[in-house]
């Protein structure tokens, strides 16, 4: 009963999608005031009904109703209660609800927080909304029914993918959804500018906002992400290149080219066509992301099953928002007349200066991916490219990006003077070069691309700190300086925490294999693992074989570790769980291999020490508080006063 | 014309997704084709006094399958060994890959064996030198030990029917 009543539901938010879609576009088309109106209303009964379709869903999930398919795909009796609600998501069906959940929770939120912007605006972009919903309710309702019945049911599940039964999973998919989907208001918006021929700077102002929050979302979503493969892959690394990652890495590249154009739109009307176009492309690439993760054109060790015909809906769904958007923009670009002409030398160049940096990371990244696809259509074979093309080639681009933070933030707007700025950032400069320079030659000797990272996150940091102690000595108190402002430095350390990071695991990761019996020791960047046996260990879902490894320095005990090679009940699979010690230091990082005799007493046993490993997530944490922090700017919320075009 | 080039991209982009979608990543040409099957000699579940190997099933066109009794797709494919081997269109060993927990007698014995012959790889050598990659597998060898196809996953009746089937006729099975 439940299950069919969320199918109802599902079919009923269609109706009210197209509604939402339909009567507010014609109504702003024709300037009818009344059917303008239905916009808001429809929007949220909308989200109405696909949070109630949700929740039957997650209903048949928590209660074990095996009588619905993909309950009995994705779940498992014996699984935890956390994850059968997480399984919800979990499966193709489910994440392409929570989908279509998060863009009518995106849309609800315009239509409640969208007071002070005119009644044709509003119409215009909860119409867009509405047809992008009505696309994937109509994908899911045609191909991907989550509601669909097993009879006779079956008398347990197959259980979740293992790999996602972690808590990183819990809330990774539901932050990146929010990213991915909230770039869905600044398409929306860009996509209402160009309909209604009115792009100036209420229109920048208006989407600024709803872009950053989105922006933040999805850095938590990636970071998340990173944070899971590290803890659950045990291979010990945090970014792997893969498909699925690309897929959110590059709206997440083309969104902060997008924030920073906005910026420029905003404050001196200039590359309007440029932010447009930056807004189509970051919401396009999300949906090329779904694509790539749904269709299955891509191997990938965390896609899901693949279907032609899902694949065939989503590519027409792309074809018909992204060329339709492009289309749009073409028609209308002439009418986009850039205003604000500025130098070579100011901070609208050094911004479009990062945001051509930003992109070409972006075609890197989009080139990588597609790449083997490209070679398999036009039949010259099957290939596929690692990582070590996409260091070549993203590293090098990065380092200008990095450099450009610094310079970006502390040019003036229109025209700066060169001479000027060498006055004010010369000893920047000079120290972050002589930190680059020193730094390694303290710790394993001098290696260029590590030099580069230590010298590019002090220089960010350095600038920081010349920002805010220009803004002080020009009489402003620290503590009143705008959120916007403060955010943008708080993201801006985060990167530079980030990097450093990231260059300091980078080169001094240590890492050994061994075979260890019972009472065996090994020692690793001063730390000496005393490996106690394996013993047996249930768990709810799965049984585990459970290391103890006992860590000591200078024989002085430390802490003791129990990484687990589990085989889950109900798919026979295999799983790695590391055991972690963190802190702000270092990692220390043991994963069980493989039982190397019969009675499981020589194990394979991998030991890693990540040195400032943990740096990553805390520099991600910034760029996400500084994300939020920028958007609750006091700037955003006053009414704006309507702006005569 | 500047501005109709983001569209003339993505149009080009959705022209080579297209050409993708009917295009199978995991479908990696197998190096071992064409080339003899590995040789080996592994005992018999349920009889491990005998010793099997490929040799023995020369001058016929056989499939190899390699499964285990901890994987659940092995079980869904299954029931369609079943019925393959009860058509007789060809014989099928049953590589048992892996079993540490000695199950695969007492699994075969309840619910029926498709296999003409069910070598043990206990420890799963005999796997790495085919290159498989998860369970199950199928290879299909022709009468001079040479293998002609590789198949990974449960075959289904639509696999059988497009795929290994007319393999096997053009083999002369």
């Amino acid at each position: 009963m439940i299950p069919e009543l969320g199918h109802f539901a599902l079919i009923t938010a269609l109706i009210l999608a197209l509604t939402q879609a339909i009567l507010p576009l014609w109504g702003a088309a024709r300037g009818h005031t009344t059917l303008m109106a239905v916009a808001r209303p429809a929007a949220q009964a909308q989200f109405l009904f696909v949070g109630m379709a949700f929740s039957c869903l997650a209903y048949a999930f928590l209660t074990n109703d095996f009588t619905v398919e993909n309950v009995a795909r994705n779940s498992f009796s014996q699984l935890p209660e956390i994850y059968r609600f997480t399984a919800t998501w979990g499966s193709h069906e489910g994440s392409m609800l929570l989908w279509a959940l998060i863009l009518g929770f995106w849309t609800t939120a315009v239509s409640l927080f969208s007071r002070h912007l005119p009644d044709d605006m509003v119409a215009r972009v909860i119409g867009i909304m509405g047809l992008i919903s009505s696309g994937f309710l109509a994908f899911l309702l045609t191909t991907s029914n989550p509601f669909l019945r097993l009879l006779p049911a079956p008398a347990d599940g197959r259980d979740m993918n293992p790999l996602l039964q972690d808590p990183g999973m819990v809330i990774h998919p539901p932050m990146l959804y929010m990213g991915y989907v909230g770039f869905s208001v600044a398409f929306a918006f860009a996509i209402a500018a160009l309909m209604s021929g009115k792009l100036d700077a209420a229109w920048a102002r208006w989407s600024r906002p709803w872009t950053t929050v989105a922006w933040a979302f999805l850095t938590a979503g990636i970071v998340l992400g990173s944070w899971w493969a590290y803890n659950e892959l045990g291979w010990g690394g945090w970014w792997f290149w893969d498909p699925t990652e690309n897929a959110s890495f590059m709206p997440w590249l083309a969104g902060t080219a997008l924030i920073h154009s906005l910026a420029v739109t905003e404050k001196r009307g200039a590359f309007k066509a440029w932010t447009v176009l930056l807004a189509l492309i970051a919401f396009s690439l999300s949906l090329l992301g779904t694509f790539l993760v749904r269709s299955g054109v891509l191997s990938s060790v965390h896609a899901f099953a693949t279907d032609p015909a899902r694949g065939s809906f989503i590519l027409g769904f792309l074809a018909v928002v992204v060329g339709g958007s492009l289309t749009l923009y073409a028609w209308r670009a002439p009418k986009m007349l850039s205003g604000g002409a500025f130098s070579w030398f100011s901070r609208e160049a050094m911004l479009l200066a990062n945001n051509v940096v930003l992109l070409a990371a972006m075609a890197s990244v989009l080139l990588g991916t597609l790449y083997p696809l490209f070679m398999d259509a036009m039949g010259l074979g099957k290939i596929s490219v690692g990582p070590p093309y996409f260091n070549a080639v993203f590293v090098p681009l990065m380092a200008p990006a990095l450099f450009l933070i610094g310079v970006g933030s502390l040019t003036r707007w229109k025209e700066a003077s060169l001479p000027d700025m060498w006055t004010r950032l010369k000893w920047a400069l000079a120290i972050s070069v002589a930190t680059g320079l020193l730094l390694p030659l303290t710790l394993k000797g001098f290696n260029p691309w590590e030099s580069l990272g230590y010298t590019l996150a002090m220089w960010i940091v350095l600038t920081v700190f010349i920002g805010l102690r220009e803004r002080t000595r020009r009489g402003a108190r620290l503590l009143s300086l705008p959120r916007a402002f403060w955010g943008m430095q708080i993201a801006h350390l985060g990167l530079a925490w980030g990097v450093a990071g990231i260059t300091l695991v980078a080169n001094h990761q240590l890492e050994r294999d061994v075979r260890m019996n019972v009472g065996d020791h090994a020692t690793l960047a001063g730390y000496t693992f005393t490996f106690q046996g394996a013993t047996e260990f249930p768990g709810p879902n799965y049984r585990a074989a459970r290391g103890t490894v006992e860590v000591s320095q200078n024989g002085k005990k430390l802490f003791t570790l129990y990484p687990e090679k589990r085989i889950y009940n109900a798919s026979g699979m295999p799983m790695t769980e590391a055991a972690i010690h963190p802190n702000f230091f270092r990692d220390v990082y043991v994963a069980l291999g493989e039982p190397l005799d019969s009675e499981a007493k020589t194990w394979a046993v991998r030991v890693f020490y990540k040195p400032f490993i943990n740096w990553l997530w805390i520099g991600g944490l910034f760029l996400v508080v500084g994300g939020f922090l920028a958007a609750s700017d006091r700037r955003y919320r006053i009414a704006v006063k309507p702006i005569k075009a | 014309m500047k501005r109709w080039i983001p569209l003339l991209v993505f149009l080009v982009l959705a022209g080579f997704l297209a050409k993708g979608l009917f295009l199978n990543p995991r479908e990696v040409p197998s190096p071992f084709i064409g080339k003899p099957a590995p040789a080996f000699s592994l005992p018999l579940v349920g009889q491990p006094d005998k010793i099997f190997g490929p040799a023995d099933m020369r001058g016929k066109v056989w499939l190899l399958n390699v499964w285990a009794p901890w994987c659940v797709s092995c079980r869904q494919e299954h029931p369609v060994l079943m019925a393959l081997a009860q058509s007789q269109s060809a014989p099928i060993v049953g590589l048992n890959w892996k079993d540490k927990d000695r199950e695969a007698e007492k699994l075969l014995a309840e619910h029926g064996s498709p296999y003409a012959a069910v070598p043990d790889d206990l420890s799963g050598k005999v796997g790495i030198d085919y290159g498989v990659t998860g369970t199950p597998e199928t290879y299909v060898i022709d009468k001079d030990g040479i293998i002609r196809m590789k198949h990974i996953g449960p075959i289904d009746p639509d696999v059988w029917k497009n795929k290994i089937e007319p393999k096997l006729k053009e083999l002369g099975a």
